[in-house]
């Protein structure tokens, strides 16, 4: 009833511009979070592909994203298009900072032109939807990430949940267009309490088709290549669009966290994917292997299946790339630690995921301190990390092991020096509460690798905690070491921070000190009347003197 | 101060703008070395919305429309950063307009008040004797007070409070973009050039011109106007 007057020709390109609106909205809003600065050329001549008539690129993974979350359908009453902007610390937690709905109500404009106002009034939306995503609080995190946090991006279709955002999250209008079928409304709802909250989760019921992208952009140091990867990993579901990926894929990431510094954290992942070419799109240029840290970058990824979480599962989901949720309601988190030897086992995780083993996942165990640097990993790590221990095994076992490194464990100084005061760990509020001193970690004793012993796992050892791993499902271990700039020496095996802490407050000068200050004071005032005699005894060659110099 | 080629037409300097000119005015308050990023963002955010693609006019007086480029630009005096449209003649003009602004607030020994002020209009072409007229269909005005500041610290405090000022100015820009209210017709291709200024070679904003005021200490408003040149005749 509502469209009787509209042509089916309108109809149709109505349809159309309401589909292409959408996608186009997700993937402004989406570059607007990969953290660098977006640049389009304007081209007097129209190519006919550009909507709207406006320059926005195409991230491939975000169109197949959004038209997955929309199915075919397109934003109708009750059923909005959400975009939803989190930031997940390199301790796992994570936080919802935005979410952006696209959403159509039911009053009509009848009279308006179709291909011509609504058009341009779209175009126009879009144009603040450029404007608005730079004022957000979440554009400056936004830009910002690389070290402590990423920012990720989730699309879903339904209804719009803003539960997420904490208390007295505000909610800006980006814009309105009638159209004959309703009224099409942008918005964003924005958390105003950027104060880490200190649970580690909170429940959220998994949208309808709910689909987890992890995007970041590794941005290790400011002085290395202005070039920001974004790695985009083809889906392993049917129909991608762009190159799938090999079910083998070698997965090797360290991460080291400068802040603070005193803690280290190794990912080591069983070597048994390739990494895959790197996908170069329109957008962004991917050197992905150019950097010495992009192999953060690479790697596989989660496969789009939220249900189905086997330990067939060929990909790890990887906070780099697009890669699909394997719980559908969460972006990736981090895994625990491994079972090597001296490692209290983890909680067995049934082979499929919810968001409660994930939860659980995240949980640090008795006695033990860590936190993942790697951004991501996916629930088969973890189920697959329980099959090492005999149960089932695949080809595509992942092991992956988190350990941390402590302040004074590996420093040539007594343990008792250091102070949990001394750590100031950034959102120590996640800090678990239960957090005992290095003599109690078991998570000190890396995996036995059968690679060269670099210097940092040498002083990981130098406790005398040597990995007796369990046999050869560590065969294939490869632990690569990170060695940032002054991030290490053999000589002080202490780290920058540790270093700088440490010489800030040198012991001051004895000269300077009050007590022998004093001390020289009195002394001298002793010795006054000896010196006086001794001159008054001398005046006459002091006359003497004195006349010379006139 | 005057454009070597006189435009002539549009109400004398100081006029009110028609009644149906909508008119908005924003107020900001900035350290003098902010005032120019502080400007530029704000023109070019409106800018952004007042651009478009250039027309390519066809037979049957269809048209088709070029595509508009955007970029980001971050501000080095205020924790900011906007969008503009990806145009270095637009740019270009933006920023001598508001140069000069900026220069004749300093110079004008005044408490550091003024305003610069970015209107839309319509040419209406009039037969000879006649000039044109222009008829102003949107006025946007900013307020600037210029504050000066005694240490580093309260000069971050301004860089960060500044920052937060002109996100609130864009999301007032964008709702009022979101109204919908009234735009210039489109123009058949005999008329674009009375709506739209298509003197640049990759963009097409509407007919805009810029023009400031400065507030001398004495409270009374010294006009000066820079008269923008857009394909314009010398009529008699």
């Amino acid at each position: 009833a509502m469209d009787t007057d509209l042509s089916s020709q309108d109809r149709k390109d109505l349809d159309k511009f309401i589909k292409f609106f959408a996608l186009k909205t997700v993937q402004v809003i989406v570059q607007a979070r990969l953290g660098e600065k977006i640049c389009t050329r304007s081209s007097s001549s129209p190519t006919g592909s550009d909507w709207f008539n406006l320059a926005i690129k195409d991230i491939p993974e975000v169109t197949h994203e959004a038209k997955k979350a929309l199915a075919g359908q397109l934003p109708a009453v009750g059923r909005s298009m959400c975009v939803e902007i989190s930031l997940k610390t390199s301790e796992g937690d994570s936080m919802e900072l935005e979410i952006w709905c696209l959403e159509m109500n039911e009053k009509c404009d009848k009279e308006i032109k179709v291909s011509y106002t609504v058009y341009n009034r779209l175009s126009l939306l879009l144009k603040s939807l450029l404007a608005i995503t730079r004022v957000t609080p979440a554009y400056r995190l936004s830009r910002k990430q690389g070290h402590e946090y990423v920012i990720l991006y989730r699309i879903y279709f339904g209804e719009v949940q803003l539960s997420g955002l904490g208390e007295g999250f505000q909610t800006v209008r980006v814009g309105t267009v009638g159209t004959p079928v309703g009224t099409i409304t942008l918005s964003c709802a924005y958390r105003i309490n950027l104060a880490f909250m200190s649970t580690r989760q909170f429940e959220r019921t998994p949208p309808i088709m709910g689909i987890i992208i992890d995007h970041f952009v590794d941005r290790p140091y400011p002085s290395s290549s202005p070039m920001h990867p974004c790695n985009y990993r083809a889906g392993e579901d049917n129909g991608a669009v762009y190159p799938s990926v090999e079910d083998s894929q070698e997965v090797c990431t360290t991460s080291f966290s400068t802040s603070p510094p005193s803690q280290c954290v190794f990912t080591v992942t069983k070597a048994h994917f390739q990494t895959p070419p790197p996908v170069v799109t329109d957008t962004l240029k991917v050197p992905v292997m150019g950097l010495a840290f992009s192999h953060q970058l690479s790697s596989s990824r989660l496969s789009y299946q939220p249900a189905a979480l086997g330990v067939g599962s060929a990909d790890m989901g990887y906070p780099v790339l697009f890669a699909g949720g394997l719980n559908a309601a969460h972006p990736h988190q981090l895994i625990g630690p491994g079972k090597e030897g001296g490692v209290p086992p983890i909680p067995s995780q049934p082979a499929h995921g919810t968001q409660a083993d994930q939860e659980r996942m995240c949980t640090p165990l008795d006695g033990v301190h860590y936190s993942a640097a790697t951004p991501s990993s996916s629930e088969d790590t973890e189920t697959v990390s329980n099959s090492s221990e005999g149960k089932c095994g695949s080809p595509h076992d992942l092991l992956e092991t988190i350990f941390i490194r402590k302040v004074g464990a590996f420093v040539n100084k007594p343990i008792n020096q250091v102070t949990m005061a001394n750590l100031d760990i950034p959102f120590a509020m996640f800090a678990p509460k239960n957090v005992e001193l290095e003599d109690n970690d078991p998570m000190v004793n890396p995996p036995d690798s059968p690679e060269t012993q670099s210097p940092l796992q040498g002083s990981l050892h130098s406790e005398g905690s040597s990995g007796s791993s369990t046999g050869n499902t560590h065969d294939d271990f490869v632990m690569v070491d990170f060695k940032p700039a002054f991030s290490k020496d053999d000589i002080l095996p202490m780290d920058l921070g540790t270093f700088y802490r440490e010489f800030q407050n040198p012991p001051q000068l004895s000269s300077l000190s009050i007590d022998i200050g004093a001390q020289s004071m009195a002394e001298d005032l002793d010795s006054l009347p000896e010196k006086l005699a001794v001159h008054e005894k001398n005046v006459r060659e002091f006359d003497a003197f004195v006349e010379t110099l006139q | 101060l005057f454009s070597p080629h006189r435009t002539l037409c549009c109400a004398p300097p100081g006029a009110a703008p028609a009644m149906n000119c909508r008119a908005e005015v924003l107020e900001v308050s900035v350290e003098g070395r902010q005032v120019e990023e502080a400007m530029l963002a704000v023109l070019h955010t409106v800018l952004l919305h007042r651009s478009t693609g250039k027309f390519h006019y066809k037979k049957e007086g269809t048209y088709s429309i070029g595509t508009v480029g955007t970029q980001d630009v971050d501000c080095d005096f205020i924790d900011f950063a906007y969008v503009r449209v990806s145009s270095e003649e637009l740019d270009r003009a933006l920023r001598k307009a508001v140069g000069e602004f900026k220069d004749a607030l300093r110079s004008s020994g005044s408490d550091g008040m003024g305003q610069i002020s970015l209107e839309f209009y319509q040419k209406k072409k009039s037969r000879w004797p006649f000039s044109d007229e222009c008829i102003p269909w949107e006025l946007w005005t900013i307020k600037v007070n210029v504050v000066n500041l005694a240490n580093e610290q309260e000069r971050q405090i301004c860089r960060e409070k500044v920052g937060e000022k002109l996100c609130e100015k864009i999301i007032n820009i964008v709702e009022v973009m979101n109204r919908h209210e009234y735009l210039p017709k489109m123009p058949t291709q005999s008329e674009v050039d009375n709506v739209f200024d298509t003197s640049l070679k990759d963009v097409q904003p509407y007919l805009y011109k810029i023009s400031y005021q400065i507030t001398d200490s004495l409270g009374t408003s010294v006009t000066t106007t820079m008269r923008r040149l857009i394909k314009d005749t010398l009529a008699l």
